[in-house]
């Protein structure tokens, strides 16, 4: 596939076509109903007077940003470097549409992010909102998130990696790519992969359609400072670097919170003093996986309280199938003293709180 | 002679922005897109080469612009076409089909009588373009 932005010889046809926006072709006639450079941008009413005053407080109000951010503080713990910079993001938009709306010139932001960050910090799952928060913050179109790793984008033999990564790329359109574990394109140790054919794809992609997708790339950050060492196009090219911080004891303790309040579970208060006692310690053991380890240890405290009350028997009532109680969290192995059935802390091959295989 | 087939045949030929609209109308609807050309423009060749494979997961209609475009430039002076196919239950069948692109000089068709038996006549319309090889016709060099 050729390059759009490239004139292309005019092989006399009538049709304009989206590389003759310039004046490559002149002699293309103007199709009725405007020309197809103004294919990209919405159109824009007269250019407001230099004296005018925009009212910026309406305008935050119309673009819905208060909303959008408050919703992000509200369902997001901690994460503060990420919220500071979605919270840039949507004043550069906001601000760009007012300089449009005076006539200057505004381009469109690059805003392809790479997310790096220990297991469990969320890169994921802001990922997946960053998606529909561009979208209503104007700068995307749909929103879609298309998330693929390594075995989406390489193919198995030459010539079926470019159709593989442009099929992705065609549906990312819109929308946001999420590359999970990104590093895991790049192979040094065998120079004909096929990883870097798709990664020069990619490249092209994020430079010439920069208005079409937003391309996040996530991974643990070593690595990823390696794939970026060997890759500098790649570095270059993403405009924002987000570094995604360990949660503390506190907000381990508000996730866990708001996963239970989720799942319309209750801890007792003795349950709540013992549960940050549990978190206090098992941040300390290895392959902690921050907000994943509070969703596992939730599953598990669950499994306990189950138990405990068909062991019990008799008759029950609601609240006690809400709550949750000091022995359900005191029972884990990470205290040292309990022998439950299901393990919590890294101990042999069916921990389900490890990490996937390449990750730990 | 302007070759009239398909959807908003009447209509002038589209700008890129209408036809993204179109395209966004069709996959919004999750119509399945395809991009298809030929140089054969008899009204019963209904059958056009396909440009790669039509486009099922696409969100956005820039995707499927990004084929239109790589289509038309790979066969300049071909028609050009999109396609948009509706697989509900109950309708399958193509819901959306107009060209895109078409060579500069369209020569247009003659009309053939042909004497039969008992002063029968029959019918047929030749395209005039189809008098020479496939690839040549629209005055073009073999792509």
């Amino acid at each position: 596939m050729s390059d759009p932005g490239q004139p292309v010889p005019q092989r006399g046809f009538a049709m304009p076509r989206p590389g003759d926006r310039d004046s490559a072709a002149p002699e293309v006639p103007e199709a009725p109903g405007g020309s197809a450079g103004a294919a990209q941008s919405a159109p824009v009413p007269a250019p407001l007077a230099p004296g005018a005053v925009v009212d910026l407080d309406a305008e935050q109000r119309s673009m819905r940003i208060g909303e959008i951010l408050d919703r992000l503080d509200a369902e997001f713990v901690g994460l503060a470097p990420v919220k500071t910079r979605v919270r840039e993001i949507a004043a550069l938009l906001l601000i760009d549409r007012l300089r449009q709306r005076y006539g200057l010139t505004s381009s469109r932001p690059s805003l392809h992010m790479c997310f790096t960050g220990s297991p469990g910090t969320g890169k994921t799952t802001i990922a997946s909102q960053m998606g529909m928060l561009l979208a209503e913050l104007g700068y995307l179109r749909k929103g879609q998130l298309i998330s693929v790793t390594r075995d989406d984008l390489v193919g198995q033999y030459v010539g079926h990696t470019a159709p593989k990564t442009k099929e992705v790329l065609k549906r990312a359109m819109g929308g946001v790519l999420f590359i999970d574990e990104a590093y895991y394109l790049y192979r040094p140790e065998n120079e004909r992969d096929y990883g870097q054919e798709s990664i020069e794809i990619l490249l092209q992609f994020m430079e010439s359609h920069r208005e079409d997708l937003v391309v996040i790339l996530a991974g643990y950050a070593d690595r990823m400072d390696t794939f970026f060492r060997s890759n500098p196009g790649m570095a270059s090219r993403i405009a924002h670097h987000l570094d995604f911080p360990d949660f503390t004891l506190d907000e381990l303790v508000r996730i866990a919170d708001l996963m239970l309040d989720r799942e319309e579970y209750r801890l007792s208060v003795p349950a709540r003093e013992a549960f940050r006692e549990y978190v206090a310690l098992r941040m300390t053991q290895p392959r902690f996986a921050n907000a994943r380890s509070m969703r596992n240890a939730i599953d598990r405290l669950r499994l306990r309280q189950a138990g405990r009350i068909v062991a019990a028997g008799g008759s029950i009532r609601v609240a006690d199938l809400v709550e949750i109680s000091a022995e359900d969290v005191r029972a884990s192995r990470v205290f040292g003293t309990g022998d439950d059935a299901v393990a919590d802390d890294a101990s042999g091959s069916a921990e389900p709180d490890s990490e996937p295989g390449p990750s730990s | 002679m302007r070759l009239m087939q398909g959807t908003f045949s009447s209509l002038p030929d589209f700008t890129d922005v209408e036809i993204m609209a179109q395209i966004q109308y069709a996959v919004d609807r999750g119509w399945a897109v395809a991009v298809e050309f030929t140089d054969d423009p008899h009204p019963r060749n209904v059958l056009w080469e396909m440009w790669g494979l039509p486009m099922f997961e696409i969100a956005d209609a820039a995707a499927a612009m990004l084929e239109v475009t790589a289509c038309r430039e790979a066969c300049p002076g071909q028609y050009v076409r999109v396609t948009a196919y509706d697989a509900s239950l109950g309708r399958q069948t193509t819901a959306l089909s107009f060209i895109v692109s078409r060579p500069s000089a369209e020569p247009g068709f003659r009309l053939d009588r042909q004497e039969m038996s008992d002063r029968r006549v029959s019918y047929s319309l030749h395209a005039y373009a189809a008098d020479r090889p496939s690839g040549e016709r629209y005055g073009t060099e073999p792509a």
